[in-house]
């Protein structure tokens, strides 16, 4: 299914726009991708890079596009982004596992060290992942942003903290 | 309220009238950080947007009557309103301004099928007033009607404040919303039943169970694809109408548009209406967005301003000038095209009208 039917975007997809880092960028270090391909009125993400890696242009609506080569991995676009689609994805600290920063705007108790079921794209478990870092900072405006570690073969799919359906 | 801050800021005696407990409108409700540019404060939360306003209005000394409801505007510019004079107290008072700014915002469509008259059954604001301001839960299990920004955003605040998102239910085939905002949820494992509508809800003291059903493109069910949901809360968000009884009752011209929502007045590029001294902005003159409210009052304002004499001719120019550059960036891109036409529509509406009004007078 599409994106415009399901929500739910996919990687090969972010690939085939030329959205997505390459594997050899990943390998480098963390590096931010926008999940954002509609073309919307936004720019925030654009204005929080302290590096300029993120460009949109004078034209609002145009889609993101980062710059791989400037981009640190800081991840001061994450709780930036008004659609909460941007991530910082990391392929460059073991050939096992890698992690992935995402933002997270509900209750929680987990910490640092816990291990929690990790989530895809459509909220599916694909595995397990171990809770390296939780930010929040003033600027971030209650948005948190959690990094998860996970096998590195799931860094392209994983998204969120997986959650059990209360009913 | 950005009109009123305009309009005050260069000297002109405002009065603001609310029927709320608080003036600021949706933004009070909007928790979520805003989209458009970040010139705009988007990446701001809607409620932050909204306290700002407040202040600079109590920092200008606008005056800012709260519960209280403008029940009819009459001839020669006269507003009746029912002011909250105390606990529970209240009391008809004329008000005689020199200009009017309607900004009365919208009202949400309603979803009629078997079983919505059911308690539980609400409009997708209300459930959003009842988490975001009253801090209510209106339910655990609840049913979203309507994949526009407004279902898709306020099923998210329902997830934060801790309800379950049994589903979201969009009769088209295609998410109307924005593809982020959709993704949130998604990867929550939300379902987005897309090509679905809702049959009826069951219940006896409250809503118990949703039946939904996939339709043709002629919006016609198909039989057999029924399924049967339990929910206690079923949010409709089926779009929203320019609120315009107050324009309407004035005198004011209308014209129908859908991508602005339906009926709404018309106006000149002051965004004064066909009735002379009475203003028009935001939401009650074609949904859309805070940011075009925004923009769209400092027009009123600045306007109200100039004609009274507060502000010269070359300073409201220029000053509306900006707004409308604003204006045009914010109605670019995949969603605003229609916006953009109907709201030239709009102008050419009232320039037609006013010509028409001339020739016969
Ligand atoms: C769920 C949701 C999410 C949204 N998200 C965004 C977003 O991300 N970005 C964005 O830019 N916009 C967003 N909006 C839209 C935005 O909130 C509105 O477009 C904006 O608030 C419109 O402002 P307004 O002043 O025209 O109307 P409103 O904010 O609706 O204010 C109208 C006010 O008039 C009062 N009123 C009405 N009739 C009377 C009367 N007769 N007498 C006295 N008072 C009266 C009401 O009580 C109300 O306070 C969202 C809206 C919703 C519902
Ligand atoms: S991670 Fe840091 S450097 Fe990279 S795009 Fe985001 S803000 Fe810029
Ligand atoms: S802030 Fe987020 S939603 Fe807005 S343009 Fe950037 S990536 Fe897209």
């Amino acid at each position: 299914m599409s994106l415009s039917a399901s929500g739910v975007l996919t990687t090969e997809y972010l690939k085939e726009i030329g959205k997505y880092p390459s594997e050899e960028r990943m390998k480098q270090g963390p590096v931010a991708v926008c999940e954002c391909v509609e073309k919307i009125p936004c720019n925030p993400c654009e204005s929080s890079c302290p590096f300029h890696a993120i460009t949109i242009g004078e034209n609002i609506s145009e889609l993101p596009c980062v710059t791989w080569g400037k981009c640190t991995g800081c991840g001061s676009c994450i709780p930036a982004c008004s659609g909460l689609a941007v991530f910082v994805l990391n392929k460059s600290y073991s050939d096992e596992v890698g992690s992935v920063a995402f933002p997270y705007e509900y209750n929680y108790t987990f910490q640092v060290g816990d291990v929690v079921g990790a989530a895809d794209r459509s909220g599916k478990r694909v595995c397990d992942g171990v809770i390296k870092r939780i930010v929040n900072t003033k600027k971030a405006d209650r948005t948190t942003v959690v990094t998860l570690e996970v096998p590195i073969a799931f860094v392209d799919e994983v998204r969120s903290i997986y959650r059990e359906r209360r009913s | 309220m950005s009109a009123a801050i305009e309009a005050a800021s260069a000297g002109v005696k405002v009065l603001v009238i609310d029927a709320n407990e608080k003036a600021g409108g949706q933004l009070f409700k909007q928790i979520h950080k805003f989209f458009g540019s970040s010139m705009h404060r988007a990446g701001v939360r809607g409620i932050d947007i909204g306290r700002e306003l407040l202040e600079k209005c109590e920092e200008l000394g606008v005056e800012i009557w709260l519960d209280s409801l403008a029940i009819g505007i009459y001839d020669n510019l006269r507003v009746a309103v029912d002011r909250k004079t105390g606990f529970n107290e209240h009391k008809m008072i004329l008000v005689e301004p020199k200009k009017i700014v309607i900004a009365t915002g919208a009202s949400e469509n309603a979803v009629r099928f078997p079983g919505w008259t059911l308690p539980g059954v609400m409009g997708a604001g209300a459930a959003q007033t009842m988490i975001n301001f009253h801090r209510v839960l209106p339910g655990k299990k609840v049913l979203t009607i309507g994949s526009g920004n407004v279902g898709l955003i306020v099923s998210y605040q329902l997830m934060q404040a801790g309800a379950e998102i049994e589903g979201i239910v969009e009769a088209l085939p295609k998410i109307n919303g924005y593809a982020v905002h959709a993704s949130k949820l998604t990867r929550e494992g939300i379902p987005i039943y897309t090509g679905y509508t809702v049959l009826e809800a069951h219940g006896k003291e409250r809503v118990s169970e949703a039946v939904i059903a996939k339709v043709n493109p002629d919006w016609s069910t198909i039989p057999g694809t029924e399924k049967t949901i339990e929910v206690d809360t079923i949010a409709i968000a089926a779009g929203l109408k320019p609120l315009t009884g107050l324009a309407h009752m004035a005198g004011c011209q209308l014209t129908f548009d859908r991508f602005l929502g339906g009926w709404a007045p018309i106006h000149n590029e002051h965004m004064e209406t066909t009735v002379p001294g009475i203003y028009i902005a935001g939401d009650s003159t074609g949904v859309e967005e805070a940011n075009t409210a925004i923009e769209e009052g400092k027009l009123a304002g600045t306007a109200i301003a100039a004609s009274l004499g507060y502000l010269d001719e070359k300073e409201a120019d220029a000053l509306q000038e900006a707004a409308w550059e604003r204006l045009k960036g914010l109605r670019e891109g995949a969603h605003g095209a229609e916006r953009t036409q109907a709201k030239e529509h709009q102008l050419h509406a009232y320039a037609e009208y006013m010509e028409r009004r001339g020739e016969v007078g």
